[in-house]
């Protein structure tokens, strides 16, 4: 049966967590998101419901290596931290991209650089879709745009990770992370058993038995042709992602002459800004990225063939345009609308950077 | 006459089959060897090869994998206890041990270090000190003696610039979580011998959830110290026990006065 | 009256030529060979029949390469 609750973005995320059949939660107080931690702490998972282990690490260094660790011996594991704390962990991102290690990571993410403020901010696309570590790596991206999403997104996250052997981040904001909204939890799923674990995961170090070779987990390979190799292999693998797993919603763009591309809460205060315009008798639709990677690139690229104007909405100074702009292509300037260091645009302000910006042009 | 006695029955040592055939990458000489040796034939008689998960470190023994044939993970420079930890959490009927040198385990991965110690996750970490980082060519190590040269102090350490050699060792053994603490060499018959027996009380200790057994082994590092094999671990005794006392600091839980 | 005997058989193109095990033998039975191996080093090799198959010189070798064989002799 359905089972309906009012939760907060990060409660309803930590309660996911637990019914998704993870094993292990490694993490490190950071606001806007400590909540993730406290409820699982809460819910004591490891005595009271699953067996799923949560531990605070002494740091988000240590925790996003727990991952890793507990990745490598095919588990279902996963952190949770904030941008600053993002920062830390991108080492051991690298590491598990070049390891080929699937786990979850969320970012609720606040204003930066350093440490900025602790109010919502989409200034980390860049290091979330471009590989914030160092090599050439890619995770899959998804951006939730309300609580149900950041339910359904634990679940989904886990499947791809699995999928493919990738790091699979959820990027959102304390709008978000900390906004209380109906919810429809999902339906609880079994941790896998030892015997699962080794049938779907054989690469895992789970002990070498007589009827295998030793498993090892490393991202080291001293011989550039075969580390050549294995770049190739991961670059094959983002096509792949590439090719099956883009999602976005377009709100409105049936008939649209003018479309804001803007994903997240940002997305949200959009969809009033498109009812706002039209009120006004401009025809706005939003094309909302639910994944950043890999990014809707053939669906803007479809709109700008034909509308008039697009503009790209961020709490930033200019990140994921880029990418619009790319997809895009020549056949339209895309158009910018960000606040930044915590701000939130009012639907008021975006509707008149949509008329001065985009349909005065 | 010798060719005799050279038959499967009378065979009373030989490499360990947990060992693998790939040549070890260290120098020769050195003791990196000996010890990987000393956890396999731990491993082998324990007969627990399907339930250990070892974790290598970044360093010379960054390919410890290579050559210890059970599943193994490669962590990040510092992170083993952090992956350690994890795995044994995730998978607490297994045997998980960690193996790192001084910069690993006493520079970049202090924090990791001690408090992987203080939450006495059961496992046993091994810690190779050579005072010297041997890998990336002989730079100054945490361990590196007052006055002892290194590329990156070629005139010695000096203490008042550059710090103290540090004794991680004496520093966890009195947390709570640490079970065993010992220091050991492999330079001799009789301190590998100990040292083996010091590794298997630690599996032992981790099997019956007693915490932390933690292993520290001063070796040598020839070509760092650019000495011969036995020149080294002559150097060693004279230079490096004194400041890194050979033996037991904490067993079963009580600190050895 | 039995007595102990003992030799050692060294993968001569695995050993590194480090002189660790001479040291640990107390009975001075292995020294260098004249040739190099297939790496450029001189390995290890048996110099007397004095060995006992102690096996403290393969517990000290770093590379794993001495193997230990022991057995009673009946001595006339």
């Amino acid at each position: 049966m359905e089972e309906v609750k009012l939760m907060k973005g990060n409660e309803a995320f930590a309660e996911s967590v637990i019914r998704s059949g993870c094993d292990g939660y490694f993490g490190y107080p950071i606001t806007p998101q400590s909540e993730v931690m406290e409820y699982l702490m809460k819910e004591d998972p490891e005595v009271k419901r699953t067996g799923m282990v949560v531990l605070q690490a002494e740091s988000e260094v240590s925790a996003i290596n727990m991952v890793y660790g507990g990745a490598g011996c095919g588990k279902r594991v996963m952190t949770s931290s904030s941008s600053p704390g993002i920062s830390l962990k991108q080492e051991g991102i690298s590491y598990i991209a070049g390891a080929e290690l699937p786990c979850l990571i969320l970012n609720v993410a606040r204003g930066g650089p350093g440490l900025g403020t602790i109010q919502p901010s989409q200034a980390d696309y860049f290091q979330s879709v471009k590989g914030g570590g160092h090599g050439d790596y890619r995770m899959i991206v998804l951006a939730p745009a309300s609580v149900q999403e950041m339910a359904d997104f634990v679940p989904l996250g886990f499947d791809l990770a699995f999928k493919y052997r990738i790091a699979v981040l959820i990027l959102t904001d304390g709008v978000i992370g900390q906004m209380m909204e109906k919810v429809v939890l999902p339906e609880p799923r079994p941790r896998w058993t030892e015997e699962e674990i080794i049938k779907n995961t054989p690469w895992a170090t789970t002990g070498k038995t007589a009827d295998r070779e030793r498993n090892i987990i490393t991202s080291l390979d001293l011989d550039a042709a075969k580390q050549e190799q294995h770049n190739y292999k991961l670059a094959a693998k983002y096509k792949l992602i590439e090719e099956n797993e883009v999602r976005c919603e377009e709100i409105q763009c049936d008939d649209a002459e003018y479309v804001i591309v803007a994903y997240g809460s940002a997305a949200r205060i959009c969809q009033k800004v498109a009812d706002l315009a039209r009120a006004k008798g401009i025809k706005l639709g939003v094309l909302r990225p639910v994944t950043l990677f890999p990014f809707p690139k053939k669906e803007i690229h479809a709109l700008a063939q034909r509308v008039k104007g697009m503009m790209s909405v961020e709490y930033s100074l200019g990140q994921m345009i880029e990418d619009v702009q790319l997809a895009a292509g020549g056949t339209l300037e895309v158009q910018f609308y960000g606040r930044v260091g915590g701000m939130i645009p009012t639907p008021e302000e975006v509707l008149e950077a949509v008329e001065n910006k985009m349909v005065k042009l | 006459m010798m060719e005799n006695i050279i038959s499967p029955e009378n065979l009373v040592y030989t490499k360990t089959k947990l060992m693998t055939d790939k040549a070890l990458s260290y120098c020769p000489g050195c003791g990196h060897g000996v010890v990987h040796r000393m956890i396999m034939e731990t491993v082998d008689e324990m007969g627990i090869q399907d339930k250990t998960i070892g974790i290598a470190p970044v360093g010379c023994s960054v390919l410890a994998y290579d050559f210890m044939n059970v599943d193994m993970q490669q962590a990040a420079h510092g992170r083993a206890p952090a992956l350690g930890t994890a795995i044994k959490r995730l998978m607490p009927g297994k045997y998980v041990f960690t193996y790192q040198g001084d910069g690993d385990l006493a520079a970049i991965g202090t924090a990791e270090t001690i408090h992987c110690c203080n939450r006495g996750e059961d496992m046993v970490m091994i810690f190779i000190n050579n005072a010297i980082y041997g890998m990336t060519g002989g730079q100054m190590a945490p361990t590196t003696l007052e006055g002892m040269p290194s590329s990156t102090s070629p005139y010695g350490r000096d203490v008042a610039r550059m710090g103290y050699p540090l004794r991680i060792t004496e520093m966890v053994a009195p947390l709570a979580g640490v079970y065993n603490c010992s220091r050991h060499s492999v330079h001799t018959p009789a301190a590998v011998r100990k040292l083996k027996r010091a590794i298997r009380k630690g599996f032992e200790a981790q099997a019956d959830k007693k915490g932390l057994t933690f292993i520290e082994v001063v070796s040598n590092c020839n070509s760092g110290w650019k000495k011969t094999p036995n020149d080294a671990n002559k150097w060693m005794e004279e230079n490096l026990f004194p400041y890194y006392p050979i033996g037991d600091i904490k067993i079963d839980g009580k600190m050895v006065a | 009256m039995a007595k102990i005997k003992g030799t050692i058989v060294v993968d001569k193109e695995q050993c590194k030529g480090c002189e660790v095990c001479t040291t640990a033998c107390q009975f001075k039975c292995i020294g260098m060979s004249k040739e190099v191996n297939g790496k450029g080093y001189r390995y290890a090799i048996s110099v007397n029949d004095d060995c006992t198959g102690c096996t403290n010189c393969a517990i000290v070798c770093p590379d794993g390469v001495i193997s230990v064989y022991r057995a009673k002799i009946d001595s006339q």
